[in-house]
């Protein structure tokens, strides 16, 4: 018990790390995945191209070499990324392909009558986008997203290849100092409160979309 | 009054429509009937500008009006569709005082008095506040009437609207149609309902599938 006290203060600094990004990489991450979804159904083909490619790339490597492209590869060619925001790059990078592809497929099941409907109102495109397809998609794409989001406190502890200090690495250090098993058990026992606790987030954000059908 | 002169619409080298000619005079109620393929409900579609046509001319009150680009202040022509495509993400109330409020600019206020109005007019009154999925076929078709009339149209357009109720509210769709044609309102109907055309209609438009 005293031992765990004496780690935990380190523990909880890696976890702080784990938030920011979580947080920060879904600040990011979903309108920009909202962006490039409207764009990949777009009409502009360039465009359309231009965004599968990106979607392909993301989706297509690991996001460990994501990391480590953005933080060790791009300062060959004279890109300099602190550490930290390195791995916020390339995190709300990948996750916004994720989401756009989600996203996508939110918008496409939206029945092409509501546009129809909203055309012979009169609403612009912005508006119907923003007053009809945003709040139904939202509903649809819910329990998607949450899939991701909690891939996402996961991932975060990838960040440990750039050096910073999460709390995978919190962990793994005072294992390898103390030779104990504890402080991995904590680690688990903390990355699983951090998901219970999203998940308890995102039932209450889907309960909230419960109101119509 | 609404004239379409020598309307032509295809679909890739087919011609769906040709030189089509036709006349709606205000307040009156015109059917278009015929066989399904005919164009009937892609003939509605030009109307109401949802395709555009490939020739021809559509006449207001013989002023040159074009209803795929139109983006004027007045609105000219309203539509119920066969689904009704409420937005079920809003609330009855909400549905109808949508478009008031972002295209016409009418305040918040005056879109709710008048939603409201159409609301009592259309027997909705109660129903104000709940959301599309929470009502019955037929009240669905009403909210969807109440949000065409919102905008003020000079003729309202209903596609096929009794095939998606139950067979014996037809006689309530009647009484809907011709309460409003009493008030003054210019109406097209596509069905393939003939009882239900004749029993409503001033003028019969036969659509026949083009030949070639």
């Amino acid at each position: 018990m005293h031992y765990i006290l004496e780690i935990l203060p380190s523990l909880l600094a890696g976890a702080g790390m784990t938030l920011k990004i979580f947080i920060w990489t879904l600040i990011g991450s979903l309108p920009l995945g909202l962006v490039v979804s409207l764009g990949l159904i777009s009409n502009i083909k360039p465009l359309q191209w231009l965004l599968h490619f990106y979607v392909w790339l993301m989706r297509g490597t690991p996001l460990l070499l994501q990391l480590i492209f953005v933080f060790y590869g791009l300062p060959l060619i004279g890109i300099v990324f602190p550490r930290y925001y390195a791995a916020l790059f390339a995190f709300i990078l990948n996750y916004a392909a994720y989401f756009a592809e989600i996203f996508r497929g939110g918008l496409q099941s939206i029945d092409s009558g509501q546009y129809e409907s909203a055309r012979v109102l009169r609403l612009s495109y912005g508006q119907t986008i923003r007053k009809i397809v945003i709040p139904q998609v939202i509903k649809i794409v819910l329990p998607s997203v949450g899939n991701e989001v909690i891939n996402l406190v996961k991932d975060s502890s990838l960040v440990y290849v750039i050096g910073l200090g999460d709390l995978l690495r919190a962990g793994n250090v005072a294992t390898a100092r103390d030779v104990t098993l504890i402080p991995l058990v904590l680690v688990g026992v903390i990355y699983l409160l951090l998901t219970a606790v999203t998940t308890f987030v995102l039932g209450r954000i889907e309960k909230h979309y419960s109101y119509w059908k | 009054m609404l004239e379409l002169k020598n309307i032509t619409k295809r679909f890739g080298d087919r011609t769906i429509i040709k030189d089509l000619n036709l006349t709606v005079r205000d307040g009156e109620i015109l059917s278009i009937v015929g066989p399904s393929g005919a164009g009937k409900t892609t003939l509605l579609r030009c109307i109401t500008g949802l395709e555009r046509v490939d020739g021809g001319q559509f006449l207001v009150d013989g002023q040159n009006f074009e209803p795929y680009t139109n983006r004027a202040n007045e609105s000219v022509i309203g539509v119920v569709f066969q689904n009704f495509e409420l937005f079920p993400n809003l609330t009855v109330l909400q549905n109808i005082t949508l478009a008031p409020t972002l295209v016409l600019k009418q305040s918040a206020e005056t879109a709710k008095q008048q939603a409201l109005e159409l609301l009592t007019r259309l027997d909705l009154a109660d129903h104000a506040n709940q959301y599309p999925f929470e009502l019955s076929g037929g009240q669905q078709q009403r909210v969807a009437i109440a949000r065409a009339l919102a905008m003020k149209p000079n003729v309202l357009c209903y596609d096929e609207p009794t095939s998606a109720l139950d067979p014996n509210l037809r006689q309530e769709v009647e009484k809907l149609i011709m309460g409003l044609k009493a008030d003054g309102m210019t109406q097209i109907i596509v069905t393939h309902d003939l009882t239900f055309a004749e029993n409503i209609a001033d003028e019969m438009f036969r659509v026949e599938p083009n030949q070639d």
